[in-house]
């Protein structure tokens, strides 16, 4: 099994269209549907090598079925799923999952099982009847469990444990898997703040030092723009824009995906696209009022409420960002770097 | 990573628990083990072959145990050689066998099921074959042989229903157990009219044979279970590792390469015909297919139902239950099957409660 095939080509292909060629993983032209139900049809998508793409949309938007579809979990109606250019469900099943991983959404601890128990299971694909536990076997689910911390948790039930470190231990698990790509349903969902971005910076780590591809569905917009290299955003199974975060967020973008009017600004912690969405209703807040003159759609909406105590429209919008995310330490006037 | 991290793992006040696994390595070859589950194995197959020589020495002709061991090897007299050997060797072969049977079968389907309650004789298989034997002992008041017959075939028929019901998309742990609880409830009301209708010498045969008994069971019932034992024990074994990864969702077991509906059929279907095998040699015995594999289980502290300590924790229980049957009641025949619905049920609820108390439930 190569590791690295050689398409070279750098993550940021692009926006739009399909990209045939650009990744190991691709749809060309799927159809997907649960019985009658259609959610997509002609869906093209190509995972850029060496990326953390992120997929978001509004709820049955397709995000999950897509990541299903790519993952061989559900047998397009039309199209085919391409991993390294053969269709995906002709493959041999452990083959692929040498290759791919999925962390499903809502997967089952069985009872009674422990940490490192959990994690070993990762290893099933190189393993079989004559190979059940090897010295290799050993030493990456050592290694999978310190990457992700959970080490000292080896001989602990998994039922035992908080919903973060559950999470982890299923990372964990998918990590022992050892598959250059992996993808991953929702992993922050159910989890508090601190855990989820606990798990994105598991992800990024992953991706930048182990140069894995990763595929993730997050609900979190501004998480999304600040951990992804690649974002694809759906609506009604279509896609409506893919590409760098800083390139493609526009407040029009947000709203014609989320039908939310908001601002973009700049997040000072990571210097992503920061969205803000526009206040609805009349805010106790001093900020509305202050991004008036931005010209962007959410403007207007707080006008006369809001009291001028907001100097500049630059200032407001990093009160804003301070209160936005909970991983900005201390509020600056400028944005960091 | 979390600054909660340190403080719940210093909480955990169980270190100690896991199995740790004990490998084999040579070469390429490597197995795993765990020791637990081994030395638990180990001791279960040592108390059924215990049990099965002084079973063979009960009776209206008590043997020594030596003197079993010494007719079993061909050095014993030959008035014990026959008791021992024609008489009494194929009953507790039978036993052994059936219990086994029993046991991997209700491992195989309490995984598939996810649920304990995935057990044959809950999902109605054991009524199923039951309406086929009474069918047989009733209406058509065939011979042993037709019984046995109608046994395996109303237990396929209600397996192949079962399955067939609770299908969409595949099989899932509630579906089954639910869609085999109404078959069952359905099933047993038939059994119950058949019953009502048979004469009082069928009947009582007809009781008998639905406790599950193991009275005068030859070496003619020995054969085609042990034919069935050896074909399907291993399949299922050679599934065992697949069947074990299907327990953590159909998508995280798709993900990790197990092919789940393949993987599914396969243990249904093996689990369905050792029930069936086991059901024609000596009646549906209840409740070793749902008790063994839990408490299999509950020795080897295991993740999951394994299949081949649920096997010879069968085999162990059936044989002891078989013993105190025959040690409680010597004159009169109580079947076998009174003692397994006792003992095991007893000795699962024994353990719950020890495991309750210790926190581990």
């Amino acid at each position: 099994m190569s590791r690295r095939t050689d398409t070279s080509t750098p993550a940021a292909a692009g926006a739009g269209g399909p990209q045939h060629g650009a990744g190991r993983l691709t749809a060309e032209s799927v159809t997907l549907a649960y019985d009658r139900r259609l959610i997509a049809e002609d869906l093209s998508v190509a995972v850029p090598d060496h990326s953390f793409t992120v997929i978001v949309g509004p709820n049955a938007c397709g995000k999950s079925t897509l990541l299903r579809a790519l993952s061989r979990l559900l047998k397009p109606a039309a199209g085919q799923v391409l991993l390294d250019g053969r269709a995906i469900g002709t493959l041999p099943a452990k083959a692929v999952a040498r290759t791919l991983g999925l962390l499903p959404q809502s997967p089952v601890a069985p009872d009674g099982i422990t940490v490192a128990g959990l994690v070993s299971r990762g290893r099933y694909p190189h393993q079989g009847l004559l190979r059940q536990w090897s010295a290799e076997d050993e030493r990456v689910v050592a290694e999978s469990m310190a990457a992700t911390g959970v080490a000292a948790l080896a001989d602990r039930y998994v039922d035992e444990l908080s919903g973060g470190q559950r999470q982890r231990v299923w990372i964990a698990m998918a990590l022992a898997q050892q598959t250059p790509l992996l993808l991953l349903d929702e992993p922050t969902t159910y989890l508090d703040i601190q855990h989820q971005i606990d798990v994105l910076d598991l992800c990024a780590e992953l991706h930048e030092q182990r140069g894995r591809t990763l595929v993730a569905v997050l609900h979190d917009l501004n998480q999304a723009a600040r951990y992804a290299t690649h974002l694809i955003a759906m609506r009604d199974g279509r896609i409506e824009a893919q590409g760098p975060p800083g390139e493609i967020i526009t407040a029009e973008l947000v709203e014609r995906v989320f039908g939310v009017r908001c601002r973009i600004i700049e997040d000072p912690e990571s210097g992503t696209p920061l969205v803000v969405p526009a206040a609805r209703r009349p805010t106790r807040g001093p900020d509305a009022a202050a991004g008036a003159g931005a010209g962007n759609p959410g403007g207007d909406v707080g006008e006369g409420v809001g009291e001028a105590r907001a100097g500049t429209a630059g200032e407001a919008a990093a009160d804003v960002a301070t209160e936005g995310t909970a991983a900005a330490a201390r509020p600056e006037g400028s944005p960091a770097p | 990573m979390s600054p909660a991290l340190p403080r719940r793992a210093a909480s955990g006040t169980s270190a100690p628990r896991r199995a740790r696994p004990g490998v084999l390595r040579r070469g390429g070859l490597s197995l795993a083990v765990e020791r637990r589950s081994l030395v638990v194995c180990a001791v279960l197959l040592v108390t059924a072959l215990a049990f099965s020589i002084v079973l063979i020495g009960t009776g209206d002709y008590r043997i020594a145990p030596l003197d079993v061991l010494r007719s079993l090897t061909g050095h014993g007299n030959p008035g014990q050689d026959f008791v021992v050997r024609q008489l009494r060797l194929p009953r507790v072969v039978v036993a052994l066998l059936v219990g086994a049977s029993l046991g991997m079968a209700g491992a195989a389907f309490q995984t598939v099921a996810r649920n304990p309650l995935g057990s044959p004789d809950v999902i109605g298989f054991g009524q199923g074959s039951a309406a086929g034997a009474l069918v047989v002992i009733v209406l058509l008041k065939g011979p042993a042989w037709q019984v046995s017959l109608g046994a395996v075939a109303g237990g396929l028929l209600t397996g192949l229903a079962v399955y067939l019901l609770a299908w969409k998309n595949g099989v899932h742990g509630y579906r089954l157990v639910l869609v085999g609880i109404g078959g069952s409830a359905v099933l047993s009301a038939v059994n119950s009219y058949l019953l009502v209708r048979a004469d009082f010498v069928d009947a009582a045969r007809a009781v008998v044979w639905i406790t599950g008994s193991l009275d005068g069971r030859d070496w003619s019932q020995v054969r085609p279970l042990l034919a069935a034992d050896l074909v399907l024990m291993p399949l299922l074994l050679g599934h065992g590792r697949a069947l074990r990864i299907t327990e953590m969702g159909d998508d995280a077991a798709h993900a990790l390469g197990v092919r789940v509906e393949r993987t599914r059929l396969v243990a249904v279907l093996a689990a369905v015909l050792l029930t069936a095998a086991a059901t024609a040699a000596a009646g549906p015995i209840a409740f070793i297919a749902l008790t063994a594999p839990q408490l299999a289980r509950r020795l080897t502290r295991s993740p999951g139902v394994a299949l081949a300590p649920a096997a010879l924790m069968g085999a162990a229980l059936l044989v002891v239950a078989d013993w105190a049957a025959q040690r409680t009641f010597p004159s009169g025949q109580v079947p076998v099957g009174v003692a397994t619905g006792v003992l095991g049920g007893g000795y699962l609820l024994w353990l719950l409660v020890t495991e309750r108390r210790a926190g581990r439930i």
